[in-house]
């Protein structure tokens, strides 16, 4: 176990080198950079700013430097076009945003998403069936740049109830429809998977033979069908709360979150190299992390696999 | 009264093509103590015979009839019900112990809840029952292997944790829906060796299905010959292996190899098994039969005695005829 979990940190790192060798070679093909603007500066004037940056040497040693910032400072440099900040402090900002509605996502995707899931399991082709499989499909279907403006005009234009954006420090009311927004495709996916998963369990031979033994089927349920069922599910958990902690644009935008979503889209747009690349290291190095955690869970819940 | 009697069980399932009707009108009798093999090929309606009797069809399937056990009607009784009998007097093993037992859940859980839940004993007792039951069905060290997940076991040792899984309640009627199906061959033999064994200790009564004629001839008081959902022929083990006078119960005897035969083809019954979607018109078998006449085709035949050995048969063919 130890030495398997020694190992994929051994593959993580090169794994991390090549996305950031890729992402850094990428962001400088595109056309344009972080000092471009719609009225040129003087080449003198340019030149000078982009050697105090770096920017003037070869873009392999830009990228060692870098690196080597990285590695021994934990320095992601200095951000090009907020002059007064760090790369560093703009995901200290950012970062904190997104976890929490992120967090709060993943617990209600998941909280709604196994319910419905095996409800409608258990019920198969009764109308509680149908209603839930017509609610994730729902779910699925409604994107979120459909859903986030639906919310503010039920909620807040129509009802009042809640505030139409902002953060406030992330208090209850603020943080209401960032995360059904964002929760609903998921909590569709996870119900999805679980239902046609717990079907399969329902149809095995060691369910009959469960049942043969004159078990209830509250104890059959909870010992010997949930687990089984749940190991898809498992293995999608891992990507997905990767997806939700490291934000949504979308929900950045229409709620004004200020979460990581929005500086990793205009840091795209600006040319921000150096938040732009801070943040894929970031969520990289998450969807590493996260992806090895949900292999561990799968092999706690299924014995035939042992690392 | 005798100990289990089955009457006119019918069993049908809904699909999306229409209805299947596996079982037909299966009929039989079982007193206390004895083995009764049901024999016949696949999609003969054995298994579906004996998962009506205890409720396991599957939720499109629905049966009718009568299943009486020790007096009492059993058939389509509600799962509460069914759940005081299972385990406790009926119990059952099953075809495959590849899949039969839960492969995330250690053998020591799968065995105690049996005892914990109809017997109401602490899981520590529970646990020290299922280990002396396990070194009964000859599982060596059987106090560390319980704590193993099954998939840790072979096949035939599988299937003796099935076996002592089922005995832990010591069930009047053990279903062994063919327990050797999935094993290999010297296996087959210890697994059948241990089902005699059990028999004679515990006194219980077993219905074996199988579909090797071998393993019904040393293993079984009675036996009964399925075909297309019906019963062909029943009668005593060892009086029908001579005097088998159903066309389908002598052409399954001819059908298996016998080592001093030099031939270098393998008899076999010309012909397909029935297609189970249509309603049976006439004898199942007559499609196959060669000596069907045209009352096969279109009469069902009924169950009629043929001797003073409890032998009956469904078959309009005269029975000179077919020696």
């Amino acid at each position: 176990m130890i030495n398997y979990i020694i190992k994929r940190i051994g593959i993580a790192i090169p794994t991390l080198l090549i996305l950031i060798a890729v992402s850094f070679y990428l962001m400088h093909a595109a056309p344009g950079g972080p000092f471009t603007s719609e009225r040129p500066l003087p080449a003198q004037v340019l030149a000078n700013i982009e050697a105090k940056y770096g920017l003037d040497q070869p873009i392999w040693r830009q990228m060692t430097n870098y690196l080597w910032g990285v590695i021994t400072e934990f320095d992601f440099g200095p951000s090009y076009k907020y002059h007064d900040r760090t790369v560093n402090e703009i995901i200290a900002q950012g970062f904190p945003i997104t976890l929490k509605y992120g967090f709060w996502s993943f617990i209600v995707a998941i909280g709604v998403g196994i319910p419905l899931g095996a409800i409608a399991a258990i019920r198969k082709n009764t109308w509680i069936d149908y209603l839930a499989v017509g609610v994730s499909i729902g779910a699925q279907v409604l994107p979120n740049f459909v859903m986030a403006p639906l919310l503010i005009i039920v909620f807040t234009l129509w009802l009042d109830w809640l505030p139409g954006g902002g953060w406030n420090g992330g208090s209850w009311q603020y943080l209401i429809m960032p995360v059904i927004a964002l929760s609903t495709s998921y909590m569709a996916s996870i119900a999805r998977i679980t239902r046609s998963s717990m079907l399969e369990v329902l149809n095995t031979n060691y369910i009959r033979t469960a049942r043969s033994k004159g078990l209830p089927t509250k104890i059959i349920f909870f010992r010997h069908v949930l687990k089984p069922s749940l190991l898809p599910v498992i293995s999608y958990l891992g990507p997905a709360f990767v997806g939700l902690i490291t934000g949504s644009v979308i929900i950045d935008m229409y709620f004004s979150t200020g979460g990581m979503g929005y500086f990793f889209v205009n840091s795209a747009f600006n040319r921000d190299y150096s938040v732009m690349m801070g943040i894929t290291i970031v969520v990289g190095g998450l969807t590493i992390l996260f992806s090895l955690i949900a292999d561990l869970l799968y092999a706690w819940v299924d014995p035939k696999i042992r690392y | 009264m005798s100990f289990l009697e089955v009457n006119n069980l019918k069993v049908e399932f809904d699909t999306a093509d229409g209805v299947v009707s596996a079982v037909n009108n299966v009929s039989f009798s079982l007193d206390e103590g004895k083995i009764l093999a049901i024999v016949g090929e696949s999609g003969s309606g054995k298994s579906q015979t004996v998962f009506a009797m205890n409720g396991l069809l599957d939720h499109n399937g629905r049966a009718s009839g009568s299943v009486k056990f020790e007096g009492k009607e059993i058939l389509n009784l509600p799962n509460s019900e069914l759940n005081l009998i299972r385990a406790q007097k009926i119990a059952m093993i099953f075809q495959d112990p590849m899949t039969s037992l839960n492969p995330y859940v250690r053998v020591s859980e799968q065995m105690a809840e049996v005892l914990v839940h109809h017997k109401g004993i602490p899981k520590s007792d529970a646990i020290q029952q299922s280990i002396n039951m396990l070194d009964a069905v000859k599982i060596p060290d059987a106090k560390n292997r319980i704590r193993m997940y099954p998939h840790e076991f072979s096949g035939g040792m599988r299937q003796r944790v099935m076996i002592a899984m089922s005995l832990l309640c010591h069930p009047k009627l053990l279903i062994a829906d063919e327990p050797t199906t999935a094993l290999d061959v010297t296996v087959q033999a210890q697994i059948m060796q241990l089902l005699a064994d059990i028999q004679k200790e515990f006194g219980m009564s077993i219905i074996l299905i199988t579909h090797d004629l071998g393993v019904v001839a040393g293993n079984s008081d009675e036996m009964l010959v399925m075909y297309g959902g019906e019963v062909m022929e029943i009668g005593k083990t060892e009086h029908l292996y001579s005097n088998a006078t159903h066309p389908y119960t002598q052409g399954l005897m001819s059908a298996v190899p016998r080592l001093d035969d030099t031939a270098d083809r393998l008899v076999t019954i010309p012909g397909n098994p029935p297609n189970m979607m249509l309603t049976p018109v006439g004898c199942p078998f007559s499609p196959r039969c060669k000596f069907a006449n045209t009352t096969c085709s279109s009469q069902t035949p009924i169950l009629s005695k043929v001797d003073n050995n409890d032998h009956y048969r469904a078959c309009h063919v005269a029975i000179e005829d077919t020696l």
